[in-house]
C-alpha cells in the first residue's frame, strides 16, 4: 500500500474523443451565475486566509481608534472650537479614510497573491477572470464593517452623539462598505499593474493621501483656496464623506447619498474593466 | 467517429524581447499517449507548455487542443486540460481538503460533489491522513501528489505535467511514474516535460527533444537512444597522450569515433550493447593503452544532446562528476 498508493483508476475519460464530445463537454463562456459562484468561492478562500493570518486585521482595528482620537484632539480645538463640536465633522471623514486605507491593502495582497504558484492554477482553470479580483474584495467587506464600527464606537466613547440615530449610523456603515468596495478597484488595478507588492504599496500611498486629505474629510471646504476647493469638490471621497455626514448626523438620505453612490458606480465602471485587463495581461 | 489529435501545434513561437524562447515548434500528440518533451533547463519546454495551456500568449504559429483553437478559444481549451506545474500550484493557506474543494467549486462542481471528489482523490493519492493539515507541513512529494490530484477534479481528457519528478527522491519518483501510467490507462492523454532521459524512456510513447527553443529530434525512446547507442563506455586513460592511439583502436573496432576530452584524459564510447565494452577493453590492452578507470552506463541526456545538436546541455561538468561517482573499476 505504501509503494502502490493508487487503488483505482482515477480518470474515466472516454477512450477517443470526437469533435461532438468536445462540444458537449465545454461551454463558450462563463454565465453570470457561474461568475458569481466563482467570486464567492474566491471570497471564501480570502476569509480562510484572513482567519489564519489575523495580523491582516491590524489596520482595521488599531487605525480607526488611533486616527479618531488623534485627529479629534489634534484638530478639534482649532477647527471647530472644541473636540465635541468637531466630532460630527471628523467621524464621517475618518470613516472614509479608514475604508480607503483598508482597501489599499487589497491591492498589495492581490499582488502578493499573484506571485504564488496557486495563481497559475487559477489562470489555467476555466473561471471568469474577474473572480480572483472580486472575490477577495467581497471578503474585505468584513474589514470595512469592522473599521467603521470601531470608528463610531471610538467617537461615541469620546462624546459623539450621532443625530441620525441607530438607523443613520447603520446606513453610514453600509455606505462606507459600498464605498470601500468601489474604491478598492482602484488599488486592485494598481495591484495588477505594478511589478512588486512594495511598489503597489508605494503607488497606493500616492493615490490614497491626496484622495483622503484633499477632501472635505478633515476640514470644511470653504476654508480652502479656490484651486484646492475645485479638486476637493470633484473628489469622490468628498461625496462619500458628505453623504456619510448626512446619514450619521441627520439620518437623512439626501441627494449627496445619491451622488456618492453615483461616484462609487463611476469608479467601478472605470477601474473594474481596467483591472480585468491588467490581470489578463499578466497571463 | 472522426479522430482528433489531443494536441496539434504548428510553428509555435514565443519571444521575450529579442530572445526566442520557443522558435517554431511543431507538436502532434495523439489521444491516449504519453508524449514526452525532453530538454535541458531553459530549452523552452515550460514556455511551450504554458502557451498550450493558455497561460502565455502565443506569439506565432497555431495550436489546437482536441481541435479547439487555443488562441481563439482559451475558455474552451481550459475546460479540456489539467495543468500540474513545476512548482506545486496549490494554496499554502489552505488544507489539502480545502484546496481540492475550492478547485472543484471554481469549476462549477457542486459543494457536495466537490467534497466527495476531494475525499476520493485524497484517498487515491495516499493523502487522506494529511487531508486537514496545512500544505506548509507537506513534503515535496506530497505537494506534487496533491497538485496532480487538483488537476484531476473535473477529469480532463488531457493532462500537462511540467517536470513532474524534478527534485523528488527515487522512491517518490517511482510512485509518480505509476500514477501517470494509471492516468493513461484510464483514457487520459499526458503531455509531460522532463530533463531526464530515463524518465522519458520509462514513461513516454514518443519523445520530442527540444533545444534552444527548437525541436531537434522526435521519435520513440528506442529510436532516440539508438542514435547514441544503448550504453556508453567511459574511460580515463593513465596517460593522456595515448588518446589518439586509443581513438584509433575504437575506430577500427566499432567504425565510430569516440568522444574525447583531452584535458582530463577522458574518453566516451557509444555502444550498441554493453557487451561490446569487453571487446574495446581487450583491444586497448593489446594496443598497450593503460586505463585508470572504466564504467559502463546508459547514455545520459547530455550524450543524446551532443549526438543530436553537436553541443552539450550546458551542465556537462555536473554530468561528468556524476559519472565519476558511478561504479568505477580501477585497474
Amino acid at each position: 500500500m505504501t509503494m502502490q498508493m493508487i487503488k483505482q483508476v482515477p480518470v474515466a475519460a472516454p477512450r477517443r474523443l470526437g469533435p461532438e464530445d468536445i462540444a458537449a463537454r465545454t461551454t463558450s463562456h462563463n454565465s453570470v451565475r457561474q461568475t458569481v459562484s466563482q467570486t464567492m468561492s474566491m471570497a471564501w478562500r480570502a476569509t480562510k486566509k484572513m482567519r489564519r493570518n489575523p495580523e491582516q486585521f491590524f489596520d482595521v482595528t488599531v487605525q480607526p481608534v488611533l486616527f479618531t482620537a488623534m485627529f479629534a484632539y489634534l484638530l478639534g480645538g482649532g477647527m471647530a472650537g472644541s473636540v465635541a463640536a468637531y466630532l460630527p465633522l471628523v467621524i464621517p471623514g475618518i470613516l472614509a479614510q479608514t475604508a480607503l486605507t483598508a482597501c489599499m491593502a487589497t491591492g498589495v495582497q492581490l499582488r502578493e497573491d499573484m506571485e504564488k504558484g496557486v495563481f497559475d492554477r487559477f489562470k489555467s482553470l476555466p473561471m471568469a477572470r474577474i473572480a480572483p479580483l472580486a472575490g477577495p474584495m467581497v471578503a474585505d467587506l468584513l474589514r470595512y464593517a469592522i473599521a467603521s464600527t470601531l470608528t463610531f464606537l471610538t467617537g461615541i466613547a469620546m462624546g459623539y452623539r450621532p443625530g441620525g440615530g441607530t438607523a443613520g449610523v447603520l446606513l453610514a456603515v453600509a455606505l462606507t462598505m459600498v464605498a470601500g468596495w468601489s474604491l478598492a478597484w482602484v488599488f486592485t488595478w494598481v495591484g495588477t499593474l505594478a511589478r512588486s507588492a512594495q511598489s503597489v504599496q508605494g503607488i497606493s500611498m500616492m493615490i490614497m493621501f491626496p484622495l483622503t486629505f484633499m477632501s472635505n474629510a478633515l476640514v470644511p471646504v470653504d476654508t480652502l483656496p479656490g484651486w484646492l476647493a475645485a479638486f476637493v469638490k470633484v473628489n469622490p471621497v468628498s461625496y462619500i464623506v458628505t453623504a456619510t455626514r448626512d446619514l450619521a448626523n441627520d439620518g437623512d438620505v439626501t441627494a449627496h447619498v445619491g451622488w456618492a453612490l453615483v461616484a462609487c458606480a463611476a469608479v467601478i465602471a472605470i477601474f473594474a474593466p481596467l483591472s480585468v485587463r491588467g490581470y489578463k495581461r499578466h497571463l | 467517429m472522426r479522430h482528433i489529435p489531443a494536441v496539434h501545434a504548428e510553428g509555435l513561437v514565443k519571444s521575450f524581447g529579442d530572445f526566442r524562447a520557443v522558435d517554431g515548434v511543431d507538436l502532434h500528440v495523439d489521444q491516449g499517449e504519453i508524449f514526452g518533451v525532453l530538454g535541458p533547463n531553459g530549452a523552452g519546454k515550460t514556455t511551450m507548455l504554458k502557451m498550450l495551456a493558455t497561460l502565455l500568449p502565443i506569439d506565432g504559429g497555431r495550436a489546437e487542443v482536441f481541435g479547439v483553437d487555443v488562441r481563439r478559444d482559451p475558455h474552451r481549451t481550459r475546460q479540456l486540460l489539467g495543468v500540474t506545474g513545476q512548482y506545486a500550484s496549490v494554496d499554502e493557506n489552505l488544507t489539502a481538503n480545502e484546496n481540492l474543494w475550492l478547485f472543484g467549486r471554481l469549476q462549477g462542481v457542486s459543494s457536495r460533489a466537490s467534497r466527495a471528489t476531494a475525499a476520493q482523490l485524497l484517498e487515491q493519492f495516499g493523502l487522506q491522513e494529511a487531508a486537514d493539515k496545512p500544505i506548509s507541513q507537506f513534503s515535496g512529494g506530497m505537494r506534487r501528489r496533491l497538485d496532480l490530484a487538483a488537476s484531476l477534479i473535473t477529469r480532463p481528457p488531457l493532462i500537462f505535467l511540467d517536470e513532474p519528478t524534478t527534485g523528488l527522491d527515487p522512491r517518490t519518483r517511482g510512485q509518480m511514474w505509476d500514477t501517470i501510467r494509471e492516468l493513461v490507462a484510464g483514457g487520459c492523454t499526458v503531455l509531460l516535460t522532463t530533463q531526464y532521459l530515463d524518465e522519458a524512456d520509462q514513461l513516454a510513447d514518443r519523445i520530442a527533444v527540444i533545444d534552444r527553443g527548437r525541436k531537434v529530434a522526435e521519435g520513440t525512446p528506442d529510436e532516440l537512444k539508438a542514435s547514441v547507442g544503448n550504453s556508453t563506455l567511459r574511460l580515463r586513460l593513465t596517460d593522456g597522450a595515448d588518446q589518439s592511439v586509443a581513438a584509433g583502436v575504437v575506430r577500427r573496432l566499432l567504425g565510430e569515433d569516440p568522444v574525447l576530452s583531452p584535458e582530463s584524459g577522458r574518453m566516451n564510447v557509444a555502444l550498441d550493447t554493453a557487451d561490446r565494452a569487453a571487446d574495446v577493453l581487450i583491444s586497448l590492452r593489446e594496443a598497450g593503452v593503460g586505463i585508470a578507470s572504466v564504467s559502463v552506463d546508459a547514455p545520459t541526456l547530455d550524450e543524446v544532446f551532443l549526438a543530436l545538436t553537436g553541443h552539450d546541455t550546458g551542465d556537462s561538468a555536473d554530468q561528468s562528476a556524476d559519472a565519476d561517482k558511478q561504479l568505477e573499476v580501477a585497474r
